[in-house]
């Protein structure tokens, strides 16, 4: 016989609408994540990674649709799914007037642990913060803020962390920090949802990977496959004079899928192959087009926008 | 329940330590007080103690004084409630299996405990300066069971206004009003010298019968005729300002950090 608890997604949503005031936040947002997977929500800013977030944690109503965490409804049952759920947000959630250790023996007290002294000093370990424990939080880095409130986050072991932008406001080593504890999460059975405006951090950390664009997830799948949706690189071409930029995006448009950038420049698709990219110059060299300035770049977020409108609005490209 | 009881316990610790840690909003909401105190007693004791009879002016003012230092020191818990929203830490609490009661109670309980011992200084200066009553024990432990039912009855009205303040610098202006109502009433002065026009207002609403009360009890040992409304006024705060917080904390929506 099969468990059929186990069987249960960690996290299912069904036509989350949510509006504030007049604004449409969440228009149709559906997904599914298993249990011991990490998935991550991409979206731009005002995309309503945060708004989806809120729902799932309980702290506001979806206004249409349902969700239910560890197999609990967030609108019908709230108190179950806080047992089951912790959140980092955006900001760190930490009370600057206690120390570290006061702060993780607080929410240890309030999710009644067993021999938090223990539990405490554990996560002060792991986190680094042993040496600043009894300090006040307010005398704190940002960084270490940032780990405490992951630190804090862990207590008592729920089953589904949310982690909204986590790595926003981080320097590059505390963001690949961030990441490594993710993964080491995830290998441990818990299952994440974690919300990013980077597709390298959805790649790189997540099972599976949800696009959110203007309230609706626009794709949905691994980070290989939404990545096949969009072609292998992107020239950005520059140039001298707004003449040569409008001339170079005439006779290029009649092969390449060529949409203007910043200033005097262009961002031409291509498949990354060396001939398309060589048929670019030459096209260019025959329109006697000066290029000023040329560079490759991998596909981002904006790639992945741009070609999914680019391939029938509306429409949600399931890879 | 028993959950809810230890929860609470947790976040009334966590803000005693608050409290304890920033010493200063303790001596600032004594010190106006204080000074006020002082200022009545020596400055305009002279041509409002006549007034008063066979009570002397510092006997006449000491209660007043006490419900003027509840009411600045409850102010603060409403600051640090909406210090805890604005630093995303409640958005934690919210998501987390802790009654709403349990949080917000845990602010009420240190509120009320803090602003005892404020008062405990107030009266302590008052003595100082020639406060004395002919009150007994049991005299002392009804006053003193009035100004926790009062304290705690105002926090909760603190709380509802640290749940709506838009801003930290506003969450306690609310206690200005409550501070106005105070100086219209017979707290400093006898009812007899508020003109007429704002006598009518001054007899019907919540501190007069609270200091009367307050004051019958430390100078004649008997509780007086306004007793009843002291305490029907302080549970009718009590029991709107408790439903009010706890509604507006549960529909609130969350608060947006930038």
């Amino acid at each position: 016989m099969t468990n059929h608890a186990a069987m249960i997604p960690a996290i299912e949503a069904e036509h989350l609408q949510k509006a504030f005031k007049t604004a449409r936040v969440l228009e149709d947002v559906s997904f599914s994540v298993p249990r011991g997977t990490v998935f991550a929500l991409l979206g731009s800013n005002g995309a309503g990674k945060t708004t989806t977030v809120n729902i799932l944690t309980t702290l506001i109503k979806a206004d249409g649709g349902s969700a239910r965490v560890m197999g609990y409804d967030v609108g019908a049952s709230p108190a179950m799914v806080r047992t089951q759920i912790s959140l980092t947000g955006q900001f760190a959630a930490v009370d600057p007037m206690l120390t570290g250790r006061e702060n993780l023996e607080l929410i240890a007290a309030l999710r009644h642990v067993p021999q938090a002294r223990g539990t405490v000093a554990t996560l002060l370990g792991e986190f680094g913060l042993t040496d600043a424990a009894e300090r006040r939080v307010m005398t704190y880095s940002g960084g270490m803020r940032r780990r405490l409130d992951i630190a804090m986050s862990l207590i008592g072991n729920p089953s589904v962390l949310f982690f909204d932008e986590p790595t926003t406001g981080l320097d590059p080593e505390a963001r690949l920090d961030m990441w490594t504890r993710i993964r080491s999460l995830a290998r441990s059975g818990t299952t994440v949802f974690l919300t990013t405006q980077l597709l390298d951090e959805a790649d790189a950390l997540a099972d599976t990977v949800a696009i959110l664009h203007q309230g609706k997830i626009e794709a949905s799948g691994t980070p290989s496959a939404l990545k096949r949706l969009v072609p292998g690189s992107n020239v950005l071409l520059g140039f001298a004079s707004a003449d040569d930029r409008d001339t170079a995006n005439r006779l290029l448009q009649v092969h390449h899928a060529v949409r203007p950038s910043d200033g005097l420049s262009l961002l031409v698709e291509t498949d990354g192959k060396p001939s398309a990219i060589a048929d670019i110059f030459l096209t260019l060299r025959d329109g006697n087009v000066e290029l000023a300035e040329f560079a490759q770049r991998n596909p981002t977020l904006d790639d992945v926008f741009f070609h999914i409108a680019g391939n029938g609005a509306g429409e949600t490209a399931h890879a | 329940m028993p959950d809810t009881i230890r929860d609470t316990w947790t976040m009334t610790r966590r803000s005693l330590r608050h409290i304890v840690r920033s010493i200063d909003t303790i001596i600032t909401v004594v010190l106006m007080p204080i000074a006020f105190l002082l200022l009545f007693v020596f400055v305009f004791g002279g041509s409002v103690g006549l007034q008063t009879g066979s009570v002397s002016y510092v006997n006449f003012i000491t209660p007043g004084v006490i419900i003027m230092t509840v009411v600045s020191g409850i102010a603060y818990a409403a600051v640090r409630l909406s210090m805890d929203l604005q630093k995303g830490i409640i958005n934690r609490f919210r998501t987390m299996p802790v009654a709403p009661v349990s949080i917000l109670g845990g602010q009420a309980l240190s509120s009320t405990l803090s602003n005892l011992i404020s008062s405990v200084l107030v009266l302590l200066t008052a003595f100082l300066i020639g406060f004395r009553s002919s009150a007994g024990v049991g005299q002392w432990l009804i006053v003193a069971g009035l100004v926790v039912l009062f304290t705690f009855a105002t926090t909760w009205l603190a709380i509802f206004f640290g749940l709506l303040a838009k801003t930290m610098e506003g969450a306690g202006a609310f206690s200005y009003v409550l501070l106005l109502l105070i100086f219209i009433s017979p707290a400093f002065v006898p009812v007899s010298s508020i003109t007429p026009a704002l006598r009518g207002f001054a007899e019907n609403q919540p501190m007069t019968p609270i200091v009367e009360t307050m004051r019958s009890l430390l100078t004649s040992g008997v509780a007086g005729s306004q007793a009843g409304p002291a305490v029907l006024w302080s549970v009718g705060i009590l029991v709107i300002s408790f439903t009010l917080a706890l509604t507006v904390y549960r529909r609130k929506n969350v608060v947006v950090l930038s």
